[in-house]
This record gives structure tokens, sequence and C-alpha cells, in this order.
């Protein structure tokens, strides 16, 4: 009889992966019983995020190895599951009322969106290619199919397919650079391939390049750094809004986080080889996220150009290599999550209350009528603009410090431009919301006929309006954003901590 | 007690959303009058010769160095006094004179002080930065929320102006300055660290100063923000359209304190922290100041809107200040600080009376006033008093700051001097101009004139009252700002050290 090792798990180390597994089941199934409103599979969901959330903070602090060294366990994987599991939550809440979520069945929805997370926290943990990989995919294939989830308005399908295929052609980048640099290095692992690329190992120059270059490439799609953003604008427009929220956020969060493990940790010995195109990328992407989003009317696509600029701003932490940059990046992920959904909330809301969508316009006279929106989005926009007395200062401070420590001043600098250029749109927003007054009601778009529908039957629902929930999630971003623009050292602490962790 | 000073107009303001319509001035009032009391006993109790005096020095962002450092020395020290001073003023008019959504506005103006007196009490450079850039918050709402549109010069072909455009115009261009003081300021905390303890305390950062090549662009950085914000001739672009828009108790604010603060920074951050860059560059900054002295009294003379003639008045009589401080001998400087006050004084009754005028005649336009002294003997009393200061009288403090200011440059650099004097004799005749077409002439039909009510004649009164008493008494101000003034200039002055000895 031969003996049978059985392999050593822990299940601690993996329990966060663990609720979340068994939570996407739970939410799936019970989302098939009829009998239960929209409102059990949204608490449901959130109490599996929440206890994904608590796991994550018993296991602060832990740092080892898991399933036969995949997946890493340290502070800086933990911190995306904890943003990630924040900005879920707050999707949540701003779907309940949401159409999309109606039309594509509460528990698929939810389980979806539990899915799209459960591969953020695993690509943040991941520590070898092919774990990277499935991570990526988990994390992105749920979110073609939310993006699609209002499946009776154009845009939206036409945004999941773009999506889709761009997110393909990313992925398919991604897998190949992989390849190459498996090829070069023999391993998979990310210690081995810094080891072979070390000083004294075996590894091929160019097919290191070249492997480097399409990672950088398939990553920069995830994560919309221009040059390759160009799906950007038309996703977040198109897709339901609180998967725009979700995905402005989150998807961006794990994406720099993995990116930065992966340069980091894999990569860390060619250090001098990427740093310098990582900074054209960020760069490239300050200019052209900021100048893009200056002519835009709506909302979601000036945010997402916005989130173009910013993702820019964040690699420039990572292109530093340095403890400062990657705590920099990490406050700053932390700081963008909280003001981004502050701004995405109060999208939602007009987006309900008016007919106007997610227009400039929808937001006049916000600031006479409806103080509690206009206030969460003044100090979102302030925050993303980063000027003093929010989090985004303190980013801003920063992630510029973190720069000129490292030798890329210019970099610091570039952020600034950027920042001078941003102004010029979020106080656009700004002004829209004190110093317009309200406009008359929209005219009625008219509806595209999809086969299949009769048009006049088939506008689809307006959301309820009534959103307590919403507007007090909005005002706890917005209030958080001040507080840690006041009395940042806590979030500081909280993010090196974190990017202690990794070295 | 200085943190009660500073902090108790946010507090105020704060406290005064929680009101009810009709009570909403009391805490803004109460702490106003409160402040002046303390401001009144700071500034008694000063002693000229401890330095920077009151100080609070607490650690606030220990990863980044920053420090909660704050004091009062000579030359913080009137500013911080013509601060509560004009900003009780304007509370008292806009008590009087209510404005429209007015828990807001107390609510801006509370943040503005704070923001403002934090500049002048800040000693750590990221904080000086910080409250730098939060003055403009307050100041965007201001004068967007409640601007009102000018209908602009239609014999030149220019449309109207809207206050949202104006304002963003102006918040662009003071931005742009102050972003690159913080890119500055942090360059500079680095450089100076050399890899050891970071610190951004000015008076650790003056002690061993940067290299020369360093200097050079980082002063560039400073001086953009300040010259912005002054503004000085090439970067005055915002200032006609935001003139011209803005709501005149905020204008007269803003032309009082916060073009000072521009001034200010030369002194305390500039001079003593980059002496080379300063001696450097001394004749490039005096010449900007010689062309503003000039421009803006030839443009004085030649608007026709009363809103205009102040502005472009401001702008010579920045150009002044600036002149003396860049003379880098201390009779200059000290009439610089003199005049500092003198022209928050000055500029703040005329902008005032500009508001009690425009009521009258419904415009701004001067051309479509006059003959309003017959019936309104005190109103014209108060303003001939103002006119007699702005032009500089002998007999008045500015005389003696305009003087004081010559005297300094006369030493240093003849020619710039004599230049200058053309800008006194401009003076003279913009400012009779300005009263004489308001005042005396034959009335226009259309209006009527009254005397000014006691509501808005007594601030204009108190104002007015302030004048006299610095023109019976310069030396209250010169006094204790001598020995600081000789202290920051120590630095540049070191080829000159018999003079300094002398006084």
């Amino acid at each position: 009889m031969t003996e049978f090792n059985s392999p050593d798990i822990d299940y601690a180390g993996l329990s966060p992966v663990i609720a979340l597994t068994a939570g996407i089941c739970v939410v799936l199934l019970v989302g098939l019983i009829s009998r239960f409103g929209r409102f059990t599979n949204a608490y449901l969901t959130i109490a599996v995020l929440g206890t994904t959330a608590g796991l994550a903070i018993w296991q602060w602090g832990e740092q080892e190895d898991l399933v036969a060294g995949a997946l890493r366990l340290d502070a800086f994987g933990l911190a995306v599951a904890l943003m990630a599991c924040f900005a879920a939550a707050v999707a949540v809440i701003l779907s309940i009322r949401e159409p999309a979520a109606e039309e594509a069945g509460h528990g698929a929805f939810y389980s979806l969106l539990l899915g799209s997370v459960l591969g953020m926290v695993l690509i943040a943990q991941a520590q070898n290619l092919i774990a990277f990989f499935i991570a990526l995919e988990l994390l992105s294939i749920p979110l073609y199919v939310l993006c699609a989830s209002a499946r009776r308005t154009e845009r939206s399908l036409e945004s999941g397919l773009k999506y889709l295929i761009i997110g393909s052609i990313g992925s398919a980048t991604l897998l190949y650079g992989f390849a190459l640099l498996y090829g070069a290095s023999g391993s998979m692992d990310f210690a081995g391939i810094a080891q072979a690329l070390g000083p004294g190992g075996q590894g091929s120059e160019t097919l290191v390049l070249i492997g480097t270059a399409m990672v950088a490439t398939g990553l920069a799609f995830k994560a919309s750094v221009a040059p390759f953003h160009q799906w950007t604008p038309d996703v977040y427009a198109g897709a339901p809004t609180p998967v725009t929220a979700f995905m402005a956020v989150a998807t961006k969060a794990a994406a720099l986080i993995a990116l930065a493990r992966l340069f980091e940790v894999a990569l860390g010995p060619i250090a001098d080889d990427w740093q310098p195109a990582l900074a054209a990328l960020a760069v490239a992407s300050i200019a052209i996220g900021n100048l893009g989003a200056l002519g835009q009317d709506s909302l979601k696509r000036l945010m997402g150009y916005s989130g173009i600029a910013q993702a820019g701003y964040m690699l420039a932490g990572i292109v530093v290599a340095s403890a400062t940059g990657l705590e920099a990046l990490v406050f700053y992920l932390a700081a963008y999550t909280l003001m981004n959904l502050a701004v995405f909330m109060v999208v939602v809301v007009r987006e309900r209350e008016t007919d106007r969508g997610d227009d400039i316009e929808a937001l006049a006279g916000t600031g006479r009528t409806r103080p509690l929106l206009a206030w969460p989005l003044t100090i979102g926009m302030l925050a993303l603009a980063g000027l003093p007395g929010t989090s985004g200062f303190m980013g801003k401070l920063f992630l510029i410090e973190a720069t000129v420590d490292g030798d890329y001043t210019w970099l610091g600098v570039a952020i600034v431009i950027g920042t001078m250029v941003s102004l010029a749109y979020y106080l656009r927003v700004v002004a829209a919301v004190w110093m317009r007054p309200e406009p008359g009601p929209a005219p009625p778009e008219p509806m595209p006929a999809i086969a299949g529908g009769s048009p006049d039957a088939d506008h689809p629902p307006k959301g309820s309006s009534r959103c307590a929930l919403v507007v007090g999630s909005g005002l706890i971003c917005a209030a958080a954003t001040v507080a840690f623009g006041v009395a940042p050292s806590p979030l500081i602490d909280w993010a090196s901590h974190a990017a202690g962790s990794l070295a | 007690m200085i943190q009660i000073l500073l902090w108790a107009p946010l507090a105020a303001g704060l406290l005064a959303c929680a009101m009810t319509q009709r009570l909403v001035a009391i805490p803004p009032l109460l702490t106003g009058i409160v402040r002046l009391g303390l401001v009144i006993y700071v500034a008694a109790s000063f002693n000229p010769s401890l330095g920077i005096q009151h100080t609070v020095d607490e650690s606030w962002i220990p990863d980044l160095g920053v420090r909660y450092q704050l004091g009062v020395d000579g030359i913080s020290l009137f500013l911080v006094v013509l601060t509560s001073v004009l900003w009780l003023s304007a509370t008292l008019w806009s008590t009087f004179n209510p404005p429209e959504r007015r828990r807001t506005w107390f609510l801006m103006l509370g943040l503005a002080e704070t923001a403002t007196l934090g500049a002048f009490l800040a000693q750590d450079l990221i904080l000086f930065v910080l409250f730098f850039d939060l003055m403009l918050i307050p100041f965007y709402f201001l004068f967007g929320v409640w601007g009102t549109e000018h209908p602009g010069r239609a014999v030149e072909g220019e449309g109207p102006i809207r206050p949202q455009a104006a304002v963003i115009k102006m918040i662009v261009y003071t931005l742009v300055g102050s972003l690159l003081m913080l890119a500055g300021a942090i360059a500079t905390g680095i450089l100076a660290a050399e890899g050891g303890e970071l610190t951004y305390s000015m008076a650790e950062l003056r002690e061993d100063p940067l290299g020369t090549g360093s200097q050079y662009w980082i002063f560039w950085f400073f001086a953009a923000a300040f010259l912005v914000k002054m503004p000085a001739f090439p970067l005055h672009g915002w200032m006609p359209d935001a003139y011209r828009v803005a709501p005149l108790p905020a204008l007269a604010l803003f032309s009082g304190v916060l073009s000072k603060v521009g001034a200010y920074g030369f002194l305390r951050v500039v001079l003593p922290i980059f002496p080379d860059a300063t001696n450097h560059f001394q004749e490039v900054i005096l010449l900007v100041a010689v062309v503003s002295i000039l421009y803006g009294s030839a443009m004085a003379f030649t608007q026709t809107s009363a809103r205009l003639v102040a502005g472009y008045s401001s702008v010579a009589q920045l150009g002044f200040i600036t002149l003396g401080i860049f003379s880098l001998r201390p009779d200059g400087a000290d009439g610089a600080v003199l005049q500092m006050v003198n022209h928050g004084l000055v500029i703040a009754p005329l902008l005032l009376i500009v508001v009690v005028l425009a009521a009258r005649t419904r415009t701004d336009d001067i051309r479509r006033m006059g003959g309003l002294a017959m019936r309104a003997p005190v109103l014209a009393a108060m303003f001939l008093i103002v006119t007699m200061a702005l032009l500089a009288m002998p007999g008045s403090a500015n005389f003696v700051g305009e003087f004081y200011i010559l005297n300094g440059i006369f030493q240093e650099k003849i020619v710039y001097a004599f230049l200058a004097s053309v800008g006194i004799a401009l003076a003279a005749y913009y400012a009779l101009r300005l009263y004489q077409a308001a005042m005396h002439n034959r009335k226009p039909e259309g209006f009527e004139s009254h005397e000014v009510g006691w509501g808005q004649g007594g601030v204009i009164a108190a104002l007015t009252a302030c004048i006299v008493a610095l023109a019976l008494w310069p030396g209250l101000i010169l006094d204790r700002a001598e020995d600081s003034v000789d202290e920051q200039l120590a630095a540049t002055n070191q080829q000159a050290p018999a003079e300094v000895a002398q006084r």
C-alpha cells in the first residue's frame, strides 16, 4: 500500500478566497429562488463581501506562500482584496434599484460581480505566471458580461462586445509575453524568473525584453493606460453605471497592484530596462487622459478619461521601483477608490432622477436643490483634482515626493502639469453643480429598435430614485476623503505596511 | 492661542450652516470680534527682538516629513491683523447686505479666512503650499456662485463675461503657479535632506541652502506662483475678467489680502531659502516689477470700469511692493511690508465704495457716474481720504511706504528707481480721475444720489479710520517689522553686512 501524502493546505491563508468562492455559489443559487426579492440577494452579496474583507483583515500581517507557491499571502495583495470588496459592496448598493441588475437577474448579476472580485483577490496574490493569467481571466470575463447586462440598451451591448474584443487582445498579448518570459527564464515562478534574470542568470536578453514589453502592454490594456486606453471611454459610457463605478476603481487597483508585483518581484533585476518604458507610458497616460477629458459632456466618459490620467499618476509610483513609490501607489489607490466612488454615486442618483442620463447638464442646480448630492460630488472632484484639504492632495504629494526621491523629477513635473490641465474639466463639473440653474426637462431620447422587441414597449424601466442608502454611502466616501486629507497618517501607515510586505 | 485664531473662522462658518436663516451671521460675527481682540493682544504683546513667536510645532505626517508648524513674526504680524480686520468688515458688510444662499456664503468666507491666515502663519514649507492652494477653493465658489455677469467692453467687441468662465480662468492661472510651487517645495525638501532626515521646516531649510543649480530652477517655480497671485505684468491675464464679475465684498478681500500673500511669499520663502538665485535673478524680477508699475498705471487711467481701475492700480501697487522686496535692502523691504498693509486697507474700502456707487447708478462705468458728492458729503469725504491714500499723498502711510521703497531701490539700482517714480505721478492721475468722475461733474439723468446708509457707511468709516490711524503712526508696523525683515534678508545680503549692522 503506497503512502499518500496529503498536501499541506493553509486554510486560514486561503480563507478569503474560499469565502468568496462559496459566496458565489450561494448567491447564484439563492437568486434562483424567485420568492426572495432583490434585497435578499443584495444583502447576501454584501455579507459575503463583508466576510471576505473580515477574513482579509484577520490574515493581515501574515506572510507566507500558499498552494505550492502559486499564491503569496501578504498585506500588499490583501490591500487589493479590501479595496475590491469595498468597491464591490458599493457597486451592490448602487445596483439594488438598477434596471440592469433586474434584467440580468439579481442572482446572476451579483455572482458575476463576486467572480470578478475573486479574480482581483487572486491576481493581487499571484506569484506564478499561470495563476496570474487564470486570475486575470477570472477578473475579466465576468466584467464582459456585466458590461452587457443592460440587455435592452444598444450602448450596453456594444460596450460589452467592445470590452470583450479588446480585453481578449490584451489577454492574448499578455499570454504571449508570459510564454516568452518562460522561454527566456525557464521558470513559471516569479522568484525563479527573478533568479534567472539576475546577475549570473542565463536569461536571453532579447526574449526577456520582448516578453516584458508584451506583458506591460497586456496589463496596460487592463489598467487602461495610454496608448492602450481606447476602449475605456466607450465601455465606461455604455456599461450600467454601477458596473462602471466598480470597473473604474477595482479593476484599476487590481491591475496596477498586479503589475507592481510582477515588475518589482519577477522583473526587478532588469528594472533599469523597464523603468523608462513605464515612465513613457505614464506620461502618455497623463497627457492623453487629461486632454481627452477636456471636451467631454458625458460624466461617465469624463470619468473614463480622468481614470486614464489617474492611472498615469499611479504608474509613476511603480516606475521609481522604490518602497516610497509603492507606498504612494497603495495610498493613492485607496484615496482614489473613495473619491471616485463618491462621484459615481451622485452620477447614479442623478441618472435616475433626471432625464438627462449622465450628461453634465443633469447636475446643474444640484447645489441649490440637493446639497447632500452636491457636496460629495464637489469633494470628490476637488480630490481628483488634487486640491488641498482632501486625500487627493496628500496622494499627489506622496507620489511627487516618490518621483523626486527616485530621480524621476521630470515625471513629478509631468504629474503637476497634468493636474493643471485636469482642473479645467473637474472644475467644469463643480461649476455645473453650483453655478448653473436647474434646466427644464429634456426631450426623451428615441430608443433604438432591437430585434425581437417592440420599441414602444421596450423603454427600459427607470430605476427608482429612492436612494437613502446610496446617498449615505456617498457621504461616507466624501467624509473619508476629507478626513484622510486632514489626518492622512492612519492611511499612510496602512499603505506603508502593505508596501513593506512586498520587499 | 494662535490655533484659535487660525481655526475659529472655519468653525464659525460651519456653525453658521447649522443656524436658521435669520441668525446665520451671528457665529462669524461673534468670533470675528473675539478674534480681533485676540489679534490686538498678539500685536500688543509682540516683542520685535524675539523673532518668531506664539509657535506651535507638532508632528503631522511623519512619513513625509511634514510638520504642523505655526508662528508669527514681524512680517506676518500685521498681515494677520489686516486679514482679521478686513474679514470682520466683510462679515459685517454681508450681515447688513445679506447675499443669497448665505449659509454657504459664510462657510466659504470662513474657509477663506482660515486658509489665508494659515498661509501667513505656516512655518513649514508644505503647510504653506497647502494653505496657499486652499485659499483658491473658497474664492472659486465666492466668485463663481455669487458673481454677476458683466456686459464687457462692447466698444472693443468684447462680449459679456460670465462668472463661470472668468473664475475657471482665474483658478487655472493661479493653480498653475501653485502646483509648480508644490513640486518645487518637495524638490527643495528632498534635495536639502540629501538622503537624511526629510524636513520642510523653513527655519531648517534656511540653515543649509541648496546648490545654486537647484536654486535657479526651483526659484522660478516659486516665483511663478507668487507673480501670478499678485498679479504681476505678464501673468495678470486672469485679473480683468475676475475683477469684473466678482461679488464686491469678496473681491475686496481678494484684492486686499490674497494679492499680498504673493509678496509675502517672496519675503518669507524665496529670499531666505534661495538666496543665490535671488541675487542672480534680482534684475529680472525688478524689471517685472517696474513694467507692472508702468503697465498697471497706464491701464488704470484708461479704464472706464471702476472695478478695473482698482484692479490695475493693484497691479501697479504690487509692483511697488515687489520692487521694495527685491531691492534686497532693509529700507525697501520694510517699506514693502508697510505698503502691503496700506494697500490692503486702501483697496478694500475703495472697492466697497464702488459697491455703494454701483448701487446708486447701476453700473460700474465711471463715464456714467458723476455729481454724487452733492447729496452724499460723508461718502465723498471718506472716498476722498481713500483716494488720497491711494495716490500716496504726503502725510499718508502710503507715502511713507513708497518713500522707504524708493529709498531702498535708489541705493540699489537707480534706473529702476527713476522709472518707478513715474508710477507715483501716474497714480495721482488715475486716483483723482476716478474720484472726480464719480463724485464731481454734472450728475447724469436717471438716478438719484443719496447718502450712504449706516450699515455700509459704518464699515467704510471703520476702514477709513484705520487708514488715518496708520497715517499718523506708521512706526507701529515699521518698528515691529524691522528685525524680522533683516533676518529674512540676511542670507541674500551677505555682501553688505555693514549696512545691516548700522540699523
